[in-house]
């Protein structure tokens, strides 16, 4: 038997070897691109490209991928990297461009051009010492409350203060089972679900000052600010769908599908944008099916903060396919493409094509934001953002109290950010 | 595409010609020695290729490894055992290596113990290669693919809805649950739920080997006892067992190897979170996700210092069964 199969090894051998071929090609024409964005996101980005490809006769590779993280993390420090990438925040960006990775911007882009039509918040995170590594494709806003109109339309008179919306909330709760729609995995990044529900508190709560230097590291997990917003969304989780057993069995995209059930398991959920390409949310219709409104204020003072967050763009390859295309990318022209296939906002300001009035709404949100703050997770160290998602995850679930994990977690930020 | 072909075809022909031509070199180099010294040496040169192969893949690594591990996370300064004093200091760390003891003690009993017993009773029915193909298609799915599988069976869904989880509708016809098993810490019931799946895949593997251990049992013996009077316990306890001590000493060294490695269903299953994670796991986030190269090798090198002994107890084994052949 096994020697009338002895012929196979050698083809065994040309499968490897062709196989190793084809991932590193390098032609010139062609550039590689890894990104978050896989199923429909992928396909909004490839025919984002198209056009750029049909003018130029380059090619674009690109591969999706959850772990972008990782292989950023591994490929700095062994040089095997795509031409762009997406980054996963602006930290690990000013991380890579320190290491030398990262290649500026100022000579690929005609900086003034790009700066007058983005929005102000998202360009100067893209800078590392006033030279721009990173330039945003496309945004979202976090924190956005999603409701089913046909249980109840709150219209314009949306609830501005966070008392406002728990007593209208009640009020019009009808046969919904509960207040919130609550879900928190993600698989191996469960928990940033819960991350986002504390850093909207805090904003709104404590300011935008106090949010950054929360992420930065120079405030105290155990610091009262930070323990009255654990305190809050604690709230949440006790009035939420099934509780927070069921928030953290449950997926995060497919966490806002109880809205559209009969009877509605919930009557309220918070997420980001990029929730209308998920879950139930894909298949229903906007203005209709499904509305929203901010994120209400705790503080009047801090009415107008916004949380957004975007996809980085970054160049490791200045080649001049990749120049072009970073180039293009940058255009409203470009941009346009993907927000009329709805799910994303645009960070070029003369990108307007939505697909309804929410999207639009979100749009002018991040381009008017009066305070624009990123995802405090994604800005920190990255064991930091890991800790903050399981012990969120431990939290929700009941193993741990509000005390134990802010305890644990300054321990972890002890260690995270000495390093 | 056409410098792929020419690869290719020089992979083809060239590893095979290499192989041959080495082969050949040797031979010429014997042809000078003295007839007597030849039959030594041989076996040095054949072996050549594979120790440098096994010398700069696996030796030159792990040295590599202790290296780092005596570094910090940058890899420019030496640090002492610094990362072994953060393994030691870590809770996280600690409940990792609890969890692994759990892994280790559960997992080599469960498969052991099981393999075991479906031996025995399928080695007395007629359809007994269908019974042990069944228990040994698991072993073929990768980890993966096994987790996500029993991912739909412990899942969760809050009480009143429809329980599309296998496990909590199967408790839920009568009345009970619905149980979070995943999310449930007390006697580490998630753990064990995570060593379940892992059982599930390797007791076909422990059946085969002790099913074939079993049919080299000369019968004459068991015959002989059962003329003598005694009862099938007795056969199994006086005869049979006794003579399956070394495959259950190999299968059991086996299971405590593959449990201290245990990565990818924690992985798919738990990532790690509500005290499930692993020191395999632990090493991958340190490593890959955090940048800690120095700490992950620290861990590294504790796994492999915990898995040394074991592997010189089944090399040992193996060299005692051999003698006795």
């Amino acid at each position: 038997m096994v020697r009338r199969f002895r012929w196979l090894a050698p083809l065994a051998t040309l499968a490897l070897v062709v196989g190793a071929c084809t991932t590193t090609t390098t032609d010139g024409k062609t550039v590689t691109v890894i990104g978050t964005w896989t199923d429909a996101e992928q396909e909004a980005f490839l025919a984002m490209v198209a056009p750029w490809e049909a003018e130029t006769g380059f090619t674009v590779k690109y591969q999706g991928t959850r772990s972008i993280n990782d292989i950023l993390a591994a490929g700095v420090p062994t040089g095997v990297l795509p031409d762009l990438a997406g980054l996963p925040g602006p930290g690990q960006m000013a991380e890579y461009a320190a290491a030398g990775a990262l290649q500026p911007l100022d000579d690929v882009l005609d900086v003034a051009t790009y700066e007058s039509e983005t929005a102000s918040g998202l360009t100067s995170l893209g800078k590392v010492d006033g030279k721009t590594y990173g330039v945003f494709v496309k945004a979202s806003v976090k924190g956005l409350i999603w409701y089913n109109p046909s249980l109840h339309e709150y219209g314009p008179s949306t609830p501005a203060t966070w008392d406002e919306l728990t007593a209208m909330g009640a009020a019009n709760q009808g046969s919904a089972d509960s207040l919130w729609c609550l879900g928190i995995e993600s698989g191996d990044a469960s928990g940033w679900p819960a991350t986002d529900w504390i850093e909207n508190i805090l904003l709104r709560q404590a300011g935008p000052e106090v949010y950054n230097d929360w992420w930065a590291g120079n405030i105290p997990w155990t610091d009262p600010a930070i323990k009255t917003a654990f305190e809050t969304y604690m709230e949440v989780v006790d009035n939420s769908y099934g509780g927070g057993t069921n928030a953290v069995a449950t997926k995060f995209d497919l966490a806002g599908d109880p809205l559209f059930t009969s009877p509605p398991g919930c009557a309220l959920f918070q997420q980001a944008s990029f929730i209308t390409g998920l879950g139930a949310f894909a298949d229903a219709t906007a203005g209709t099916d499904y509305n929203a409104f901010p994120f209400p204020a705790f503080n009047e003072q801090y009415a107008n903060a916004v949380e957004g967050a975007g996809d980085l763009f970054g160049m490791f390859h200045a080649t001049d396919a990749a120049k072009s295309l970073m180039k293009y990318l940058v255009t409203a022209e470009a941009q346009d493409i993907w927000v009329a296939r709805g799910g994303a906002l645009s960070a070029n300001k003369n990108a307007t094509s939505y697909p309804d009035e929410i999207s639009t709404t979100m749009g002018g949100m991040i381009a008017n934001a009066e305070a624009l703050v990123f995802d405090a997770s994604d800005q920190m160290p990255s064991a930091m953002n890991a800790a903050f998602w399981s012990h969120m995850v431990s939290l929700t679930s009941g193993s741990e109290t509000v005390d134990e994990a802010l305890d644990a977690l300054q321990e972890v930020a002890d260690d995270a950010y000495a390093q | 595409m056409a410098d792929k072909l020419i690869t290719a075809a020089i992979v083809v022909v060239g590893v095979p010609a290499v192989l041959v031509g080495y082969i050949w070199a040797t031979e010429q180099v014997l042809r000078v020695l003295p007839e007597g010294r030849k039959p030594r040496v041989r076996p040095w040169l054949w072996l050549g290729p594979a120790l440098a192969f096994l010398a700069v893949f696996l030796i030159y690594p792990m040295i590599g490894t202790v290296v780092r591990s005596l570094q910090d996370s940058s890899g420019q300064n030496f640090v002492g055992l610094d990362n072994y004093a953060w393994f030691v200091g870590s809770s996280d760390a600690l409940s990792a290596l609890k969890n692994n003891v759990l892994w280790l003690v559960f997992l080599t009993l469960g498969v052991v113990a099981l393999g075991l017993l479906v031996a025995v009773l399928v080695d007395r029915v007629r359809y007994e290669t269908i019974a042990k193909s069944v228990i040994f298609v698991p072993l073929a799915i990768s980890m993966v693919a096994a987790s996500v599988i029993w991912l739909y069976m412990y899942q969760y869904k809050p009480e009143g809805a429809i329980q599309t989880g296998t496990l909590n509708a199967a408790i839920g016809v009568f009345g009970a649950g619905p149980v979070p098993w995943l999310q449930v810490q007390e006697f580490s019931v998630n753990t064990f739920m995570l060593i379940l799946v892992m059982t599930w895949m390797w007791t076909g593997f422990a059946m085969v080997i002790i099913s074939a251990a079993l049919k080299g049992i000369n019968p004459e013996l068991m015959e002989a006892a059962r003329v003598d009077g005694a009862t099938e316990w007795q056969v199994f306890r006086g005869i049979v067992f006794p003579l399956l001590v070394p495959t259950l000493v190999v299968v059991s060294t086996t299971m405590i190897i593959t449990a201290l490695k245990a990565f990818d269903i924690v992985f798919t299953m738990t990532s790690g979170q509500l005290n499930t994670n692993v020191i395999a796991n632990l090493m991958y986030s340190e490593m890959f996700k955090f940048g800690q190269y120095g700490r992950a090798s620290a861990i590294a090198v504790v796994l492999l210092l915990a898995i040394v002994p074991i592997m010189f107890f089944n090399i040992g084994r193996f060299r005692q069964q051999e003698a006795v052949r």
